[in-house]
């Protein structure tokens, strides 16, 4: 199995948040989502997914509740709050600016 | 970031909740992967196994996720449960590490609550770093009271104080119910307590003028007489008192502070009103002065003024004044001055006590954190970060220690009780600071550092321990060699810091010791057994005249003889062994004089008082009944005063009076006695000289009984009788002559520091030598198999008895050689409570060098046999 690039330090947080916007979703349901949407390229350790979960309630950025899934399971749903939703937008420009940053370094470095 | 902490609060009392979701949760998780690999074909089984792979190791998932979120708290606890656990597996190490910290703490604790209370605590007056005790100086004493004329003087010509005062214990005889009973009290000068920053309770101060001759009876209560005698009660002002026969208007109540004042317990305070016969004098002392240095005025020139005005009396009064000088210290240094050194060789010798005490449970902790190698590499090889075992072992020390420190504080309050119930009332009196001795912010203070101390240790050594460790050293077998050497090194190192200890406990022990033995068969010049001795205090009223006086004297001295067992009895007004004090200044008739003090001590005594002590008479005759008021003046001398003042001369029939040689005060010698001990046992014999009583009675004095059985119990008949005689009379003290000896302050001191030191010995002689044991016992187990291959080889048991027995030696020998140089310093710092003995006394030095020398052999024998008992074959074999 071909090796699979980690996700960048500090980016998890921002990935949750950011699949949070389209509803609520299950630790299951996130894992899956941002698996799909990267076409298989980012995979979220369950190791990392659920300290970040517990991470993200703490700051009050998003909100857990249980509720049963469509499969008559129970599940632990998580939603963003207004605080997470703003939250998202501060690390998108922090991160759009860092990766524009990066941009410009490595054209820079095919140029010389 | 507020939110933040009350989510996390919220987190940490709901926990149980919080991993029952997260369980829930991964569970879920785990299923819909599950599922999902179903869907992709896979067997459920081979799908099971390989969702539990996918998530990986569910525990450390779950930590990670409270670690996101909980306080470092959870794992405390877990690491707290963890420590208890093992210590309760192992509980022979655990007590014992507790039981030695709790020695060691509660006895520094203790011995620092007394010198906190007596060097640091301030006195309890207002600013009283700027009191000070203002005396005179003479030839032989560095403080001597101050005469009244004097204190007149230096009060009208000084500008050093804001205020001069003075103070002076009296007695007074009051009248209860069953009997007359003698009380202690003080007559100040008006402004003494206002000097000290002392205000009434109830009532009022004495007023400016209220001292001075003629003025009225008045009287001040002290809070314990008041709280005592009185019930407290609001209404006791401006009623009257009865002391002594005179009637005192009581004016004011003082607070429970003012015990502080420099003498102890005195109940009843009056002003100095009249002169007594003494201060009309220029030339007798009887008080003490205080002071209150003005503000920009120090010590050292409120000294050279009051020297430079006593330099002036002097010129002006030469017969009275020469070369008296003046006396200025702070009044703090007055109660504690005696104590101090003392204090400070218990305080040594608690401090070194709690060293071994640590030193020993370190050095347990060593060789606990040794045992554990293998669980420690087990624990990080399961991946326990290094930092996580730290922790644990910092936890670990840390519950030792608080442990050890909880008990070390109930130890500490309970030696503070028994210590203070063991100071004789008496002498507790002059040390008014005791009542402060317990349970306080300094005290608290003190025991709180010394329990983070021994926490930093006991948590430090295991970790220091275990970063010299490699986990893969831990796990294999044959690791061993290099941190076994390194322990045994250290090991090593701490017991001859435990060995040296004690010997410098021990030598300090036998040197006080020996001290105390040689203050208590100090030379008395009298047979000191079989005397019992009583106070008596007759009312001026009633025995007013010479005539009275003798009469009272003889009807006693017929009374008391008449009692069974009664071999003899006789009247002073001083006991022997107890200060020199009460002095006179004597000149020589015939003999040059120029003014200078010739400062002996002045007893009056009863014909039969020296025959009664069995002193021994060198020269001439002792007095007889017939020496009289009648009768030219007598006195019998003592043989330091013949030598001094009579060198190869024949000093009986010899004339001596006062300064001036008023014809009144012209006496003379009719014999020398052998130097009977009047000053303290640890104070200089000085010349003496024994006045008739029946020539100028007095009415202090004391009654001495020679018995013909036990003492003790001739005591209470003895104070019976003199009741009868006249119910009038204070009768107190009634004490024998040993016990008085026993409890005067000399031998209290050295007793003291005799037991206390010896005990703090006793234990470092047991802690130096388990240590030693300690040591050698586990070098030999890890020796075994090296042991096995010798004598596999061919070594016979001696030759192993000897290799143990030389390596305990070798470290024994090193703990005594630097001990004893160590012991010898340190005694050379504790001079001066030593009394007859040099600091580098060769047979306790010898003794004690002899005794740890014994000791250790003793503890390294035991592990010297199982080291000769090691069978070959098993010894190689449990490799």
């Amino acid at each position: 199995m071909a090796k699979k690039p980690d996700l960048l330090p500090g980016t998890l947080d921002m990935l949750i948040l950011k699949t949070l916007t389209r509803g609520a979703l299950h630790g299951y349901g996130i894992a899956l989502s941002i698996k799909r949407l990267s076409d298989d390229v980012l995979t979220v350790e369950e190791g990392s997914l659920y300290p970040a979960l517990q991470r993200l309630l703490l700051q009050n950025w998003v909100r857990a509740e249980w509720k049963m899934t469509d499969t008559n399971r129970r599940a632990r749903f998580y939603t963003l709050t207004a605080a997470g939703r703003k939250q998202l937008g501060v690390e998108l420009s922090q991160f759009e600016e860092m990766i524009a940053a990066i941009g410009r370094v490595l054209s820079d470095a095919r140029e010389a | 970031m507020l939110t933040r902490m009350v989510n996390k609060l919220s987190l940490l009392f709901s926990r149980q909740q919080f991993n029952d979701e997260l369980n829930e949760e991964m569970a879920f998780h785990r299923a819909e992967v599950e599922k999902e690999l179903v869907g992709e074909g896979m067997s459920p089984e081979a799908a099971r196994y390989a969702a539990k792979r996918q998530f990986g190791n569910e525990t450390k998932l779950r930590e990670q996720s409270r670690e996101a979120v909980g306080f470092q708290i959870e794992t405390v606890m877990q690491d707290v449960r963890y420590g208890v656990r093992q210590l309760r597996k192992n509980p022979g190490f655990a007590l014992t590490a507790i039981v030695i910290l709790a020695l060691g703490m509660g006895v520094s604790v203790a011995i620092f609550g007394f010198v906190d209370a007596a060097l640091l605590q301030p006195l309890p007056f207002a600013a009283p770093n700027r009191l000070v005790a203002v005396d005179e100086k003479s030839a032989l004493f560095d403080r001597s009271n101050l005469s009244r004329d004097d204190y007149e003087d230096w009060k009208r010509l000084n500008h050093s104080f804001s205020s001069l005062e003075v103070y002076t214990g009296t007695g007074f005889l009051l009248r209860t119910a069953s009997y007359t009973e003698p009380v202690p009290g003080g007559r100040v000068s008006d402004g003494f307590f206002r000097t000290l920053g002392v205000k009434p309770l109830l009532g009022r101060d004495f007023l400016p003028g209220e001292d001075r001759p003629g003025q009225a009876k008045i009287v001040l209560l002290s809070y314990s007489a008041w709280a005592n005698r009185f019930g407290s009660r609001k209404d006791v002002i401006g009623q009257t008192l009865n002391l002594s026969g005179e009637a005192y208007t009581i004016v004011g109540v003082l607070p429970r502070e003012a015990a502080y004042a420099p003498r102890g317990s005195r109940e009843f305070w009056v002003p100095l009103l009249d002169k007594t016969g003494c201060e009309q004098r220029r030339s007798c002392h009887n008080l003490d002065g205080i002071g209150r240095l003005r503000d920009g005025v120090n010590m050292q020139s409120a000294l050279s003024e009051m020297q430079n005005i006593a330099a002036q009396l002097a010129r002006q009064y030469p017969g009275s004044n020469q070369d008296q000088g003046a006396s200025v210290m702070l009044l703090s240094e007055l109660s504690v001055g005696n104590v101090r050194p003392i204090l400070l060789t218990l305080l040594g010798g608690a401090g070194l006590l709690l060293l071994i005490a640590c030193v020993n449970v370190a050095s347990l902790l060593l060789v606990r954190s040794e045992n554990r190698r293998r669980e420690i590499a087990v624990r990080g090889a399961l991946g326990a970060t290094p930092a996580r075992l730290t922790r644990q072992f910092v936890t670990e020390g840390l519950l030792l220690a608080g442990s050890g420190c909880f008990a070390g504080g109930l130890f500490a309050m309970w030696i503070i009780t028994l210590l203070k119930r063991l100071i004789p009332k008496d002498a507790a009196d002059s040390m008014p600071f005791l009542s402060k001795v317990g349970a306080n912010m300094h005290t608290g203070g003190f025991a709180a550092a010394i329990a983070l101390l021994a926490a930093l240790l006991m948590a430090a050594t295991p970790t220091l321990r275990l970063s010299f460790q490699q986990i893969h050293v831990g796990l294999s077998e044959g690791g061993r060699t290099s941190a076994g050497r390194m322990w045994r090194r250290l090991g090593a190192n701490l017991v001859v810091v435990e060995l040296v200890i004690a010997v410098v406990l021990l030598v300090g022990a036998g040197l006080l010791g020996k001290s105390l033995y040689r203050l208590l068969h100090v030379e008395t010049g009298f047979d000191v057994t079989h005397l019992a001795t009583v106070q008596v205090m007759a009312p001026d009223k009633t025995y007013a005249n010479t005539e009275q006086k003798v009469a009272l004297i003889r009807e006693i001295e017929r009374r008391v003889a008449s009692l069974p067992g009664v071999m003899s009895v006789g009247v002073t007004s001083d006991l022997p062994v107890q200060c020199n004090c009460d002095t006179d200044w004597i000149r020589f008739v015939g003999k040059p004089f120029h003014g200078e003090h010739n400062e002996v001590n002045e007893r009056d005594i009863s014909s039969s008082y020296l025959p009664t002590l069995k002193a021994r008479l060198v020269r001439g005759r002792l007095m007889t009944s017939d020496d009289n008021a009648s009768k030219p003046q007598v006195i019998v001398i003592n043989e330091a005063l013949a030598r001094k003042y009579f060198p190869g001369e024949d000093p009986i029939g010899k004339k001596v009076g006062n300064g001036a040689l008023e014809p009144k005060s012209i006496r003379e010698i009719i014999g020398v006695i052998a130097d009977v001990r009047e000053g303290g046992l640890d104070n200089e014999i000085w010349p003496a000289e024994y006045q008739a009583m029946l020539q100028g009675p007095d009415n202090n004095f004391a009654v001495v009984v020679r018995t013909a059985q036990d003492e003790k119990a001739m005591l209470p008949s003895l104070v019976k009788t003199l009741r009868q005689i006249d119910g009038s009379l204070g009768v107190f003290g009634e004490i024998t002559m040993q016990q008085q000896i026993e409890d005067t302050q000399a031998a209290l001191l050295h007793r003291f520091s005799t037991w206390i030191v010896a005990g703090f010995a006793a234990m470092a002689l047991v802690l130096g030598v388990v240590g030693l044991y300690g040591v050698i016992a586990y070098s030999v187990s890890q020796r075994t198999r090296e042991i096995g291959v010798r004598m596999a080889l061919g070594a016979q048991r001696g030759a192993v008895y000897q290799m143990v027995i030389r390596q305990a030696g070798r470290l024994t020998a090193v703990g005594i050689g630097i001990g004893l140089v160590c012991a010898v310093g340190a005694s050379l710092l504790m001079r001066s409570v030593l009394f007859g003995v040099a600091a580098w006394d060769v047979p306790t030095l010898a003794a004690v060098a002899v005794m740890l020398g014994v000791a250790s052999l003793a503890a390294s024998f035991l592990p010297a046999r199982r080291a000769a008992s090691v069978n070959p074959c098993d010894a190689l074999r449990a490799e």
